[in-house]
């Protein structure tokens, strides 16, 4: 029998013994709400009133057209609250940490927007609250630390390691450690030890769920292919996990596919999944972070779980390199490392140019401003969509909005007007 | 063996010390003159190291030394050759402390084999838990390695019971909630804690977590069988050099 917390040889639990206790109650509690009734009912309403909930799904004409055919959806998770889907996971956690007693909540942070949901949450329940964020993404994400520490966060900047996001979730382990008394730890995405992959699972499902619903309602079928950008992987098991139940793959063993005991597949009937990784400057220049799509990744243990990560022969991380900050971690969801190797979900990179291109190309077309993280499903889906057919439907889960993002995709384009704007405004600080 | 050395030098000392070492912290050379001062200082127990990218249940101190020592070019490989020259050139028992990855990704078969060559005698791997543990406690187990396990203050008692059935050679308490390297209130807690390990094991106990002055030691004597000290060691290796350790365990016996 499966032990819980495992996929397939994947998650786990590898904690020290300090924590072990902690995350029994964590596991007592998330399996006590799984059973109650109403408690789904209380978290939809809570998303339906605090954030906007069921968000929308959007047929996106212009892309269709552009591409002549294949039709484009996309899923809005950007018209959450706090302008990402990361709110749908943080506001779960907040019920949980009501129920369980606690009074101060930590949080690890990457881009940003999952310590600016946590952030939120804490305001909204009455909650001490500090978020961990790596040096480098302070630099890069600054606006987002300017609001959570309006929304009354201490942000403490990591100094240790490589300054990104899994220094952060090194860092609120520590916090975690000590303070577990009052302290739940809000981890953002589908990683670390068990519970957190499945309950973070479980309340980003919601976004799946809707978008079945909404495929089938107002398309009245559903979609051939779903892409997800994948960092961690919260929003594309949130997607995923609507459309699972409808894929049939056929495995194949994959000649050309150097690792042991993966599998490509051909999808024979349904709706096909593909997860989009950072590939960053490139795969052949080392600089990325694709655990799964990229030959590069291979099985470890690290933060408290297995799965795949990039690391050295002898276990040691690697650097990691993304244009998106979110996207930029060493790990990936054990169930995601699970359906990859059962052959159920396709994982594709693409790089921060194609990245920069599909943004400018969605506002352009749809007047939609994408996050980075969400700009590499779009990215995939236009690389592939000219192999479609003008009867495939396409259905992209955006999961963040792109306002964030003003500095770096201002810098990439090199906006001159932007950087005049900056300078002005430095001088005047200076001044 | 372990438990017997331990027992033997109990004799001689009324607690023993256990220290620790970053290896490869500076560097190789300067970590084998720690390891020599330190033994000089009397030091009964030592643990070298691995170091791990991601050492989570580690404070900053111990943190920076890994993240040096592996930004100095330090390999597993390296550890284990050096293992070897420290065991071959003093005579108290080591033990490797390190994080899960590092063992897996070389095998757990293939480190406690090699970890035996090296005359390690016992393994201390916080992120390994005994649930994670069958491979690493067979392999252990088949080289004849003593697999450590921690005690904490917050395992309930049920849970005591199950490590106990686990653990070789001894348990490692941890003093206080948290991280290694912050102070301490030694306190009635600990006794209530240390009555609650000594119920479900009749294996010595080493304390650790925030030891750094004699009165420390000396008000743990009859309290546990070894006195753990790491972060405070460390710190003065940072500020006054190698020497500077060796005093110091000096001063605390």
């Amino acid at each position: 029998m499966q032990r819980p917390g495992y996929y397939g040889q994947f998650g786990g639990a590898f904690i020290p013994e300090i924590l072990v206790a902690t995350l029994e109650q964590l596991t007592a509690a998330f399996e006590q709400i799984k059973k109650d009734p109403s408690f789904w009912k209380e978290y939809q309403s809570l998303m339906s009133t605090y954030s906007c909930r069921p968000t929308p799904l959007t047929y996106s004409e212009n892309l269709t057209r552009h591409f002549n055919g294949p039709h484009f959806y996309i899923k809005r998770e950007d018209l959450n609250h706090t302008g990402a889907h990361k709110l749908n996971n943080v506001m779960g956690q907040g019920l949980v940490v009501q129920r369980m007693g606690k009074s101060r909540v930590i949080a690890e942070t990457g881009a940003g927007q999952h310590g600016v949901a946590t952030a939120t949450m804490a305001a909204k329940f009455g909650f001490e609250c500090t978020i961990y964020m790596g040096e480098v993404d302070m630099e890069r994400q600054r606006p987002n630390v300017f609001w959570m520490e309006q929304l009354g966060a201490t942000v403490v900047p990591v100094r240790d390691g490589a300054r990104t996001l899994k220094d952060a979730i090194n860092e609120a382990l520590r916090d975690w450690a000590t303070n577990m008394d009052t302290t739940h730890y809000v981890l953002g995405t589908v990683c670390g030890p068990h519970p957190f992959p499945e309950m973070v699972a479980y309340f980003q499902s919601i976004i799946g769920s809707e978008a079945r619903e909404q495929m089938l309602g107002q398309v009245g079928r559903l979609p051939s292919r779903v892409y997800a950008g994948v960092g961690g992987g919260s929003n594309a098991l949130g997607i995923f996990q609507g459309f699972l139940g409808d894929s049939e793959v056929d495995p194949v063993r994959d000649p050309s596919d150097n690792r042991s005991g993966i599998l490509r597949f051909k999808v024979s009937n349904g709706v096909e999944l593909v997860g989009v990784e950072a590939g960053g400057e490139g795969l052949e220049t080392g600089r990325h972070a694709s655990r799964l799509a990229s030959a590069d990744g291979s099985v470890g243990v690290a933060q408290g779980y297995k799965t795949y990560f990039l690391q050295n022969d002898d276990g040691q991380m690697l650097e990691t390199h993304s244009v998106a900050a979110g996207l930029d971690y060493i790990g990936v969801s054990p169930i995601l490392s699970a359906y990859h190797e059962q052959g159920r979900i396709r994982f594709e990179v693409a790089t921060n140019n194609e990245v920069l291109k599909a943004t400018r190309l969605t506002m352009k077309k749809e007047g939609i401003i994408p996050a980075l993280e969400s700009s590499h499903a779009l990215a995939c889906a236009f690389r592939e969509a000219p192999e479609m057919s003008a009867d495939d439907v396409i259905l992209i889960n955006l999961s963040g909005r792109g306002d964030k993002d003003i500095f770096t995709i201002a810098d990439a384009l090199g906006d001159e007007s932007w950087k005049k704007f900056i300078t002005t405004k430095a001088e005047a600080y200076s001044a | 063996m372990l438990e017997d050395y331990i027992r033997q030098r109990l004799k001689e000392r009324g607690i023993l010390l256990m220290a620790h070492v970053v290896v490869g912290y500076p560097d190789l050379e300067r970590s084998f003159e720690l390891v020599k001062a330190i033994v000089s200082a009397g030091v009964d127990v030592m643990e070298l190291q691995i170091p791990f990218s991601e050492p989570i249940a580690d404070g900053p101190v111990i943190l920076n030394a890994n993240q040096s020592a592996l930004a100095a070019g330090i390999r597993v490989d390296d550890c284990f050759k050096f293992a070897l020259r420290v065991t071959q050139s003093f005579d108290i028992p080591f033990l490797f402390m390190t994080y899960c990855n590092i063992v897996f990704k070389r095998g757990e078969e293939r480190f406690f084999a090699e970890a035996k060559e090296a005359g390690i005698v016992g393994t201390i791997v916080p992120d390994i838990p005994p649930e994670e543990g069958t491979s690493y406690l067979a392999a252990a187990a088949a080289h004849g390695i003593d697999p450590i396990f921690i005690l904490s203050p917050t395992t309930p008692p049920e849970r005591l019971a199950y490590l106990a059935g686990f653990g070789r050679g001894f348990f490692y308490c941890v003093a206080r909630k948290g991280i290694t390297g912050a102070k301490t209130t030694f306190s009635t807690e600990l006794d209530e804690f240390l009555s609650r390990c000594r119920k479900v094991t009749q294996l010595p106990l080493a304390l650790g977590f925030g030891v750094s002055r004699k009165e420390d030691v000396d008000f743990l004597k009859g309290k546990v069988e070894i006195a753990v000290v790491g972060s405070q060691a460390l710190r003065i290796l940072n500020t006054d050099g190698v020497e500077a350790v060796g005093d110091f365990f000096h001063r605390l016996r």
